[in-house]
């Protein structure tokens, strides 16, 4: 089962290679991982993205709220909520791709940000499914860069995360 | 305290001063001197000079083990960091609380690869409840009431501050916190009630019950509640090696260590029980061996911790309860001797007979008429001659589990022993802890030949600072422990078990400025033990010369199960 766990941890250095460390220390996925401040500068928030069974997702919560460092931790996958990924691509864009490029990147709501003869660099925000549907809709050999931030989360409606 | 312009070796000193420590365990080197020359000017607590950094580390753990203080170790950045770092994995893997304080290069000096620099924080993460490096002498104070705090705390640990040459230099206004907060880090100390009555419910309606206690017994300074609890219900009590001591060994109730090399009766009603009722302990490898293995007859697992990753991880558990197992103890005898309710006394009765039934193997009978001196025989007769009062720190081996098995400890934090990191040397420097902390009483250090090579310098340490130890070795002349394993499982192929080119023990003792004896027949045995303890100002190294074919019985195999033990 995929989960996406958030946390808010003292922003302080070292934090995040703690966390990091007892995922490979222990042996748990990581998916994707992203963190930055938070509106209060002495926090952090990160969103993870791991798969595992509920036994070891309940171990990788319960090891995480052990950390010293961390305040919160919360399984967005618990309830309703969403999740949006940022990603970059840059695309062969001469002769017969120009067009195509800027029609696929209409479809999919993304935005040509920067050009080139030869290039466009799309930006796409979505969930992490719709940004591979992109690049699966793309030819391999138009794709010249890709960059992705990893997925971001939070909960839907009135569930807060805040100490 | 007022407010004083101190330098950071000053409030090093002075927060060690507040925090009530006694002895620091240390090795000076260059990131130190300004504290150690703070050190030469105090007298408001001892410094113990080691002869290497994992020792200090040993002796602070085995201090803190035999009285539930924090201990405090000091060592120098670099070398001495790592060569800390094995003492701390060890203090880690058995949740001990300590403060371990590193020294590091200059702060402008941190990633130039410095002479003497090494990323403690880095390299000890993963073997620490939490670390600091310190980089402004400004949070110096916060930060060290911080690591006595967290370290002592909920589940204990050791915690590392690393503090850089020139943050001992600088000064700033000291001033030590009565207390800290820390939005988060709260462990919980209170179980919930709902689960409580629900385990005393469960427990009453139990046929065939039992109660195992880990570790966590003796962290929790729960060994009275324990006791009591069991009392009430008339259950039978095991315990893991490293809950030994929390409830009384000789005691009908008690059935022995439970585990690799636990007793049938323990490992069997731990088997076939179905209430268990685990106290500060984890279900690890070495206690319920293969857990498919275990979970394949169905029970009710009851499981008291103050570590909630410790419940349901290796083990699904029917009622957990997070908190301070002294407290949800209380709770739990409180209810009981509240309810009209009573266990079935003719199930209880049948369980009983079943476990004495078991019992009455007596797996742990050795040949008590062997010419040779057998290594079981001479710790039932250090039982006999410290009256069991000693407190006994071994190293890891075989020697370890016999001491476990035939030394009937009925007080809590009398048995120092690396349990989780299974750490050969922690013997030698773990009995000056304990004689540290308890400088009237008989401390017993029970070995074997290799693991006390492993910290034999220490002898050192212990001639200059007059700590009247009695080693106890085993000598059998095999890494005995690797060589039953080679014999049950790798066909009698000894590979690298025998050590030849043993020093002589006797002389290098008295090299040492101590004494040494050698005792060869069964006979000596006790003449010599009393010899050696009525010395009470000599550190005395008894060579006993043990039978080498000499095995651990019962033993279950690594991935066995609990029933099925290989006896004697």
């Amino acid at each position: 089962m995929r989960h996406i766990l958030s946390l808010l941890m003292e922003n302080e250095a070292g934090a995040l290679s703690r966390v990091a460390g007892l995922f490979s220390a222990r042996g748990y996925n990581i998916e994707s991982l992203t963190v930055a401040p938070t509106e209060d500068a002495t926090l952090s928030r990160m969103t993870i993205v791991t798969r595992g069974s509920d036994e070891v997702v309940e171990q990788i919560t319960k090891q995480l709220n052990k950390l010293v460092d961390i305040v919160k931790v919360q399984d967005l996958t618990d309830g309703s909520h969403i999740e949006r990924e940022l990603m970059l691509v840059k695309v062969r864009a001469s002769g017969e791709y120009r067009e195509e490029m800027k029609r696929l990147a209409d479809i999919f709501r993304g935005r040509i940000i920067d050009v080139t003869d030869k290039t466009y660099t799309i930006e796409l925000t979505g969930a992490g499914s719709k940004l591979d549907a992109f690049l699966e809709a793309v030819d391999v050999s138009a794709i010249l860069e890709t960059v992705r931030t990893g997925a971001s989360g939070i909960g839907r409606g009135e569930r807060i995360m805040k100490i | 305290m007022a407010d004083l312009e101190l330098t950071g070796a000053e409030i090093v000193v002075r927060c060690l001063q507040a925090e009530g420590v006694k002895h620091l365990f240390g090795y000076p080197g260059g990131a130190v001197l300004n504290i150690y020359d703070e050190i030469y000017k105090q007298n408001g607590f001892e410094h113990i000079l080691v002869r290497h950094e994992q020792a200090a580390v040993h002796a602070a753990d085995a201090y803190a083990r035999s009285t539930g203080q924090v201990g405090v170790a000091l060592v120098t950045s670099g070398p001495g960091a790592t060569n800390a770092v094995t003492g701390i994995a060890t203090a880690y893997m058995d949740s001990i609380p300590m403060v371990v304080i590193t020294g590091q290069v200059p702060t402008p000096a941190i990633g130039m690869d410095a002479f003497q620099e090494v990323d403690t924080i880095g390299i000890t993460r993963p073997c620490v409840k939490h670390n600091f490096l310190v980089k402004d002498v400004r949070e110096l104070a916060d930060t060290m009431k911080k690591a006595f705090y967290i370290a002592a705390t909920g589940r204990p640990g050791p915690v590392v501050v690393d503090i850089p040459k020139d943050v001992t230099q600088h000064k700033c206004l000291f001033h030590y916190p009565d207390s800290i907060a820390m939005r988060s880090y709260n462990p919980t100390s209170k179980g919930h009630g709902g689960q409580i009555k629900r385990a005393v419910q469960m427990l009453l309606e139990a046929k065939r019950p039992v109660i195992y206690i880990g570790g966590g017994v003796i962290l929790g300074n729960a060994a009275q509640q324990i006791t009591a609890f069991a009392r009430l219900l008339g259950y039978p009590v095991t315990s893991t090696l490293m809950g030994l001591g929390g409830y009384p060994s000789p005691d009908p109730l008690f059935l022995g260590m439970l585990g690799m090399h636990g007793t049938i009766e323990a490992n069997m009603a731990m088997q076939h029980s179905d209430v268990l009722l685990a106290v500060g302990a984890r279900f690890d490898d070495r206690v319920i061996g293969n857990p498919k293995h275990f979970s394949s007859e169905a029970r009710k697992i009851i499981h008291i911790d103050v570590d909630p990753s410790s419940i349901s991880k290796r083990v699904r558990v029917d009622v957990p309860i997070v908190g301070d197992v002294a407290k949800v103890l209380e709770e739990f005898s409180r209810l009981i001797q509240a309810s009209p309710e009573r266990p079935e006394q003719q199930a209880i009765k049948a369980w009983w007979a079943q476990i004495e039934l078991w019992r009455s193997q007596d797996c742990l009978k050795y040949d008590r008429s062997s010419p040779v001196i057998k290594p079981q025989y001479v710790v039932e007769k250090l039982y006999e001659v410290t009256g069991g009062e000693a407190f006994v720190t071994s190293d890891v081996g075989q020697h370890q589990m016999w001491a476990a098995q035939y030394y009937k400890f009925d007080k809590p934090r009398r048995w120092i022993n690396s349990g989780g990191l299974g750490t050969m040397g922690f013997g030698l420097p773990a009995a000056m802890g304990v004689q540290l902390a308890h400088p009237g009483a008989d401390v017993a250090c029970i070995t074997g030949e290799g693991s006390i090579q492993m910290n034999i310098q220490e002898l050192a340490t212990c001639k200059q600072s007059k700590l009247p130890i009695k080693i106890i070795l085993l000598n059998n002349g095999y890494l005995g422990m690797v060589r039953q394993w080679q014999e049950f499982f790798y066909e009698e192929r000894y590979a690298e078990s025998y050590m030849s080119s043993l020093p002589d023990f006797v002389k290098l003792a008295e090299s040492y400025g101590h004494v040494g004896m050698r005792i060869e027949k069964p006979g000596d045995v006790e003449g010599a033990l009393r010899e050696a303890f009525a010395m009470k100002e000599r550190l005395v190294f008894l060579d006993f010369l043990t039978d080498p074919r000499e095995n651990v019985y019962p033993m279950i195999p690594a991935g066995k199960g609990l029933s099925e033990m290989i006896l004697i």
